[in-house]
C-alpha cells in the first residue's frame, strides 16, 4: 500500500522551503512517497465546535482522496495539516454517528470509515529511518551549530495527536542526528501566536516576542520550525518583532527539513534558502555548512 | 412522415410543472425557457443568448418528493413532470475594482482583492450546483495553493451564471474570483499567440485600410451585391480550403 | 443540570446549557486551580483571565466573558486543554462561546481591515486559520 503526501496549500508557494528538501531527504532515504491527486485545503484548524460538521469536510476529503488513490498512510510536513486531518480522522473513526452524517452529506464521494492512518514526516522519519540510520546518511554533519527545538502547538496538542507522546525529544533526537546540538529551550511548546498575528498584531507580536527572547537566552544559533504559520510570526515578522520589543536578539529560523537537507548533504538550492530570511543563509555559509553562493 | 398529407392533429404530450408555486401543463419536449414563454411568461430578464452561453437564465429547481436542490440553463434543460422550478436573475456578489493593465499576474493579487477565498471550507456545494460540471472545489483549491495556471484552465467552461455564490457557505463570488485568475494567467502569463500578434501588425500597418475603404464607400445596393456574390466556404468541400482571393490577407 | 437548585437566571441557565451542548463540557467540574490561567498566552489580552471566565459561565455569565473577549484572544494552542488537572476542554468551552457570537452572522475580524501587504506576505494557511476561527 502506498505512502501518500500532503503538501497543503501553504507549501507550495511561500513555504516551498518546507516542502522541497523534505521531499528529496526522503528520496535519498529511500521512502517513496506519491503527492495525492486532487486535494484540497484541509481547513487548518481543527473544528471545536461538537455540532460543526461543515468544517470537518475538507480534511475529510483528503482523507477520501488517498483511500482512492490506494494510500494507507498519508504524511504531511506542515504541522497545522498534520493536526487537522489527525484530528478529523479520529473523529470519524470513533464517532460513528458524525461518520455517518458525513459520508451522507459527501454523496458524490466514496464513504470513509477512517482506513488511513495520518503520520507527521518528523514521526515517519523517527519510525521509519531511525536517528542511527539518518545519522549514517547524513554526509554534512551540522557540527558545533546549536539549535533551538521549536515544537509549537499544533504537534504536539492535544495528546491523541502529539509527536512527542511517548518520545518526549523527537526534536532533540532529530536535531542530533544531524550532528548538531539541542538546546536548552523554555519555550520549545509554547504558542507562536498563531493567527493572532493577523487579528490583533500587537497581541501576536507580543507572543513571537516571548518565543525570540527564549531563543537567545538559550544560546542557540539557530530556531527550528515544523509550520509555516510559526515560520511567518517568528521568522518572516522577526524584524518587526525585534524592533517593538526591546532586548531582543535576532536569530535565524530554519524548517527542520532544510537542515534536514543540508546535513544530508543534497544541494542547497533545494533547500530554497530563497524563501527563508538572508540571515539563514549567512548563517550556514559563514559556519561554512554550505558553500556561500557564486554571484 | 410528410407534413403535408398530415390531416389529424397531433396534441402535444403535457408534463405538470410549477413556475414559482403555480401549476402549468406543458408540452413535454420544451426547455424550461420555452415552457415558461409557454404559459404566457415575457422575458424581460433572466434571458440571454438562447444558446447556452451566457449564464444569463440560471434556474433552480426541486422534483416532487426529493430533497436535493437541482440546477440548470432554462434554455438547455428539458422540462420534467413534477418539477418545481424559480430563477435566479441576479445574486448580488462581491466584485473587486482593480486596475488591470498595473495588476501582477501572481496568486497575491487573487489574495489581495479577494481575501474571502480563504473562507472556503469545501463544502463542494458550488461544484454541485454548476449548471456547466465546472469543478468548482478545483478551482478555489488551486487558487488558495497559489496555481493560477490550474485555476484558470479549470474554470475555462464558467459563463458567470452566479449560482455557485448563491450556494457558497464562505460568501465568496467565486466566478469573479476565477475571471481575474483566467484574465490574469491568459493576459499576462500565457505564452501570447504569435499569429494573434502578426494579424494585428498587419491591421495596424493598413492591410485591410483599403478593402475596408472601398466598402464604405459602396452604396446599400452595391454591399448587397457584393455580399451576395461573395466567396463561401463550401458546404461539402474538401478538408483543405483557402479562398481564391486574398484581399490583403498576407 | 435543569436539577440543579440555583440561583442562577434560567435565561442565563439556557446559555450555559447552549454552551455544554456546543463543546460537549461540564463547567461545573472546574475546581478553579487557575492552572488554564497560568499557562494561556493570550491571558494578558484578555479581558479577565480564563480561570474567572469558566467562574463566570458556571453563574451563566456568557455575555460577560464575550465582553471580555476570551474567544476571540485564545489562539487555540491547547496548552489549557493538556493542562486542566480535571480534563476539561476548556478550548471547546471558549470556542462555544465563539460560536455564540459567531452563529448571529458576526464576524470578529474585518476583512478589509486587513492590511494589503499582510494579504499579500503572509502564508495561506495564516488566513485560512484566521477567518476559520473568527469569522461566521
Amino acid at each position: 500500500m502506498k505512502l501518500g503526501y500532503y503538501p497543503g496549500c501553504t507549501l507550495k508557494t511561500k513555504a516551498a522551503n518546507l516542502e522541497v528538501a523534505a521531499l528529496a531527504a526522503l528520496d535519498r532515504l529511500g521512502i517513496e512517497t506519491t503527492e495525492l491527486d486532487r486535494w484540497n485545503c484541509c481547513g487548518a484548524v481543527f473544528s471545536l465546535a461538537d455540532d460543526d460538521l461543515i468544517h470537518q469536510v475538507a480534511p475529510i476529503r483528503n482523507l477520501i482522496r488517498a483511500a482512492q488513490q490506494g494510500c494507507d498512510t498519508v504524511v504531511t510536513i506542515c504541522s497545522q495539516c498534520y493536526n487537522t486531518l489527525a484530528r478529523a480522522n479520529k473523529l470519524v473513526r470513533e464517532d460513528d454517528e458524525k461518520r455517518d452524517t458525513l459520508n451522507l452529506f459527501m454523496r458524490e464521494e466514496p464513504d470513509y470509515n477512517g482506513e488511513v492512518e495520518v503520520v507527521h514526516y518528523l514521526s515517519l522519519l523517527r519510525d521509519r529511518v531511525g536517528w542511527e540510520k539518518l545519522r549514517e546518511a547524513v554526509t554534512n554533519p551540522l557540527t558545533g551549530l546549536k539549535v533551538a527545538p521549536f515544537y509549537g502547538c499544533t504537534l504536539v496538542r492535544p495528546l491523541e495527536v502529539a509527536v512527542d507522546a511517548v518520545d518526549h525529544t523527537i526534536l532533540e533526537g532529530f536535531i542530533s542526528a544531524l550532528g548538531a546540538e539541542p538546546a536548552s529551550f523554555s519555550a520549545a511548546r509554547e504558542c507562536c501566536g498563531a493567527y493572532q498575528m493577523i487579528a490583533h498584531p500587537e497581541e501576536g507580536m507580543k507572543r513571537a516576542a516571548k518565543v525570540i527572547a527564549a531563543a537567545n537566552h538559550s544560546g542557540a544559533d539557530a530556531l527550528i520550525l515544523s509550520c509555516p504559520l510559526c515560520e511567518y510570526n517568528l521568522g518572516t515578522r522577526q524584524g518587526d518583532v525585534v524592533a517593538a520589543h526591546s532586548g531582543l536578539d535576532q536569530v535565524p529560523t530554519f524548517y527542520f527539513t532544510q537542515l534536514l537537507g543540508v546535513a544530508l548533504g543534497l544541494d542547497p538550492e533545494l533547500c530554497r534558502l530563497d524563501l527563508s530570511g538572508p540571515a539563514a543563509r549567512t548563517l550556514l555559509t559563514e559556519r561554512k555548512y554550505i558553500a556561500a553562493a557564486t554571484a | 412522415m410528410d407534413t403535408a398529407t398530415l390531416t389529424e392533429k397531433v396534441a402535444a404530450k403535457t408534463v405538470p410543472i410549477y413556475i414559482m408555486g403555480k401549476k402549468y401543463e406543458v408540452p413535454d419536449a420544451l426547455t424550461i425557457m420555452k415552457a415558461m414563454e409557454y404559459a404566457g411568461y415575457q422575458y424581460i430578464r433572466g434571458c440571454g443568448c438562447r444558446g447556452g452561453v451566457c449564464g444569463a437564465c440560471a434556474t433552480v429547481y426541486r422534483k416532487a418528493g426529493d430533497y436535493k436542490i437541482y440546477t440548470g440553463l432554462a434554455c438547455q434543460t428539458v422540462v420534467e413532470p413534477d418539477m418545481y422550478l424559480t430563477q435566479i436573475p441576479f445574486y448580488p456578489a462581491n466584485r473587486a475594482v482593480y486596475d488591470y493593465e498595473t495588476a501582477e499576474p501572481t496568486p497575491e493579487t487573487v489574495y489581495k482583492l479577494y481575501p474571502e477565498l480563504f473562507r472556503c471550507v469545501a463544502c463542494n456545494a458550488c461544484t454541485k450546483v454548476c449548471p456547466m460540471d465546472v469543478e468548482v472545489l478545483d478551482y478555489i483549491s488551486a487558487l488558495k495553493r497559489g496555481d493560477l495556471k490550474a485555476a484558470a484552465e479549470i474554470s475555462f467552461d464558467c459563463i458567470q451564471c452566479g449560482l455557485c455564490a448563491s450556494r457558497c457557505m464562505g460568501e465568496m463570488a467565486q466566478y469573479h474570483i476565477a475571471q481575474l485568475a483566467r484574465r490574469l494567467q491568459g493576459g499576462k502569463l500565457a505564452p501570447k499567440a504569435q499569429h494573434l500578434d502578426k494579424m494585428c501588425g498587419d491591421i495596424e500597418g493598413g492591410a485591410f485600410t483599403g478593402m475596408l475603404g472601398d466598402l464604405k464607400s459602396m452604396s446599400v445596393d452595391e454591399l448587397k451585391k457584393v455580399y451576395t456574390a461573395r466567396e463561401m466556404e463550401p458546404h461539402m468541400g474538401a478538408d483543405e480550403w483557402t479562398p481564391a482571393s486574398s484581399h490583403g490577407l498576407a | 443540570m435543569a436539577s440543579i437548585p440555583s440561583p442562577i437566571h434560567p435565561d442565563n441557565l439556557r446559555a450555559v446549557r447552549k454552551i455544554a451542548e456546543i463543546s460537549g463540557q461540564n463547567v461545573y467540574e472546574c475546581m478553579q486551580c487557575g492552572t488554564c490561567s497560568a499557562v494561556c498566552p493570550m491571558v494578558e489580552s484578555m479581558g479577565f483571565t480564563t480561570r474567572q471566565g469558566i467562574h463566570y459561565l458556571q453563574f451563566g455569565e456568557v455575555e460577560a466573558v464575550i465582553d471580555a473577549r476570551i474567544g476571540e484572544f485564545c489562539a487555540s494552542c491547547q496548552t489549557c486543554l493538556v493542562r486542566c488537572p480535571r480534563g476539561i476542554d476548556v478550548p471547546r468551552v471558549f470556542e462555544a462561546v465563539r460560536q455564540l457570537v459567531l452563529r448571529t452572522n458576526t464576524d470578529l475580524v474585518v476583512l478589509k481591515d486587513i492590511p494589503k501587504d499582510t494579504l499579500a506576505e503572509a502564508p495561506q494557511i495564516a488566513f485560512v486559520a484566521t477567518f476559520r476561527k473568527l469569522t461566521s
